[in-house]
């Protein structure tokens, strides 16, 4: 087998396979995807809600459609890929090492490398919920998996903690599969999942949403037989008095998603420790040359939609690398969070002679309401840039476009805060 | 006849707008706070007559997924949301399928089409 590529990306989800066909188009044509799954894909395949491509294909999708698009792209233009492959180590050279039950361990080397692995869920472990260990406890997207792509149904009696995007969405896939969703509890005074779905999944069902409320503990032998649940303060503790047990067989976790970034460490790649991801300019080239991150591996989205433009960004410059036609760069400025943000991506601006507009990617740290997002850069009284905004929530990222000019005049660090109006 | 006021959180984008319905009878006769057209069109819809497109999956035999994901091809009402899955339930279809394939014709009369979302393989 042929063991050297122009670009090779790992990870066939949505972020590889948009980067891949804009790597295409950019005039690349040596290019393989590596997928750890039996089918390309990713998580789209297991998202059978609708939602997806508003922005994209100006048509509301559902996941399997959305992938379908990208996957027959690739078909059409012909990109091989390695699917039930799995990468075991990147190296800072651009040499991969992966395994697959068909072809053993392969050795590859690339020109230039895109980081696309996504993102996993954080599991009970992680947020340390006491109690038994018993059999039904598992997360939004392995319930979704069993449910939307093997055909069991994990649970019929269910509590749901958190309200992620993912437990919401699963809320109303176990109400219409006849299970009973008892509550969705979240230890936030907001939901962490986007109106949108609070709305179609919980409010449609008369689910309800539990907020300020998180599981103090998680009874059961064999099986999940039930969860105590309590109310929680400002420093999320538990108010002493407000507990109660909801009987249950399951219950279902959506308590956020940690970057997949074993191999961006394996590669030497900076990563930035709020994010979880790499350090990035905007072009989303990491901290070691020609090795590119994009998607949930890069910082977790809201939107696939988001999700394919980062990527194609990714792909495009993975595809100027290798053809030696990145401009050249005239000075690196940090963009740096203060007050009322809480990331910023990317991390740095690489100034070049082309004066080309920026798009920021950030969280707030909080709810603000009528507030304007400002970049400020040193001592300056005014700032760069200024956008309006109704409602600011860390459930919602925030993506603003720097023009050109403002990017082309900067010539020290970027501050980005928010101000109340 | 009186007037009846619907405050509505829009689901047609992730922006999510309020907007507010005012509605006599089952006729539209104000709206407000929606920020694009289809917006509008949403919430007069869900002041007078909620609707759903409804997303699920069905048993395929012989294939390389267990099952199909299928959405009604336009939104449904609502209310029928549960009758729907009680027919879904007791589907079941054979590979090949290809995306855009009709699962079931006119499903419970409505004349809305349930239509596969995912291609499924044929297994050797």
């Amino acid at each position: 087998m042929k063991s050297k590529y122009d670009l090779i990306v790992i990870g066939g989800g949505p972020a590889g396979l948009a980067a891949v066909t804009a790597a295409y188009d950019q005039g690349l044509r040596d290019i393989l995807i590596i997928e750890r799954d039996r089918f390309l894909g990713g998580i789209l395949n297991q998202c059978i809600h609708t939602g997806f491509g508003l922005q994209e294909f100006r048509e509301e999708l559902t996941g399997p459609e959305y992938a379908q698009r990208f996957v027959d792209r690739t078909l059409e233009d012909g990109i091989p890929s390695l699917l039930d492959t799995m990468v075991l180590a990147v190296r800072p050279d651009r040499t991969i090492v992966a395994i697959s039950p068909e072809l053993g361990r392969l050795e590859l080397y690339a020109k230039a490398i895109v980081l696309s692995m996504g993102c996993r869920e954080r599991t009970r472990g992680a947020i340390m919920v006491p109690g038994t260990r018993p059999a039904g406890v598992m997360t939004a997207g392995t319930a979704q998996r069993y449910m939307n792509v093997e055909g069991y149904l994990p649970g019929r009696n269910i509590v749901i903690l958190g309200s992620g995007d993912i437990g919401l969405i699963m809320a109303r896939r176990f109400t219409l599969e006849g299970a009973r969703v008892n509550a969705v509890l979240e230890i936030m005074p907001y939901s962490t999942g986007l109106t949108r779905n609070v709305v179609q999944c919980l409010d449609d069902y008369g689910i309800p949403l539990l907020l300020s409320h998180t599981v103090t503990s998680v009874h059961g032998g064999k099986r999940v037989t039930g969860v105590s649940i309590a109310q929680v303060d400002e420093h999320r503790h538990p108010v002493p008095g407000t507990e109660r047990e909801i009987p249950c067989d399951t219950l279902i976790t959506s308590v956020g998603l940690v970057p997949e970034n074993e191999l961006s460490k394996t590669a030497g790649v900076q990563l930035d420790a709020i994010t979880g991801g790499a350090v990035v300019n905007q072009r989303l080239q990491t901290s070691v040359a020609g090795i590119f991150a994009c998607g949930n591996v890069l910082q977790v989205h809201d939107l696939v939609d988001n999700v394919s433009e980062e990527s194609q960004r990714a792909g495009r410059s993975a595809a100027l690398y290798v053809q030696n036609k990145l401009p050249q760069t005239l000075r690196s400025i940090r963009v740096v969070p203060s007050p009322g943000i809480r990331y910023v991506v990317p991390q740095r601006i690489d100034v070049t002679n082309q004066a080309e507009a920026v798009k920021l990617f950030m969280r707030p740290t909080d709810v603000f309401k009528c507030a304007s997002v400002e970049l400020r850069t040193g001592n300056r009284e005014e700032p760069l840039a200024r956008f309006r905004r109704s409602r600011l929530t860390p459930g919602e990222m925030v993506v603003l476009t720097v023009r050109g000019s403002v990017v082309a005049a900067v010539e020290t660090d970027v501050s980005v805060g928010v101000k109340v109006s | 006849m009186s007037t009846e006021v619907c405050e509505i959180t829009c689901i047609v984008c992730p922006t999510g707008c309020k907007v507010r319905v005012v509605k006599e009878g089952s006729k539209v006769i104000e709206i407000s706070g929606h920020t694009c057209k289809r917006g509008e069109v949403y919430a007069s819809q869900e002041a007078v007559a909620p609707q759903r497109t409804l997303t699920t999956s069905v048993k395929v035999t012989g294939g390389d997924f267990a099952l199909v994901s299928v959405k009604s091809a336009a939104p449904v009402p609502k209310a029928r949301l549960f009758d729907l899955m009680k027919v879904v339930r007791k589907l079941e279809t054979a590979a090949p399928i290809r995306v855009g394939d009709v699962v079931v014709h006119d499903v419970l009369g409505l004349g809305i089409d349930l239509v596969a979302t995912r291609a499924v393989r044929k297994t050797a």
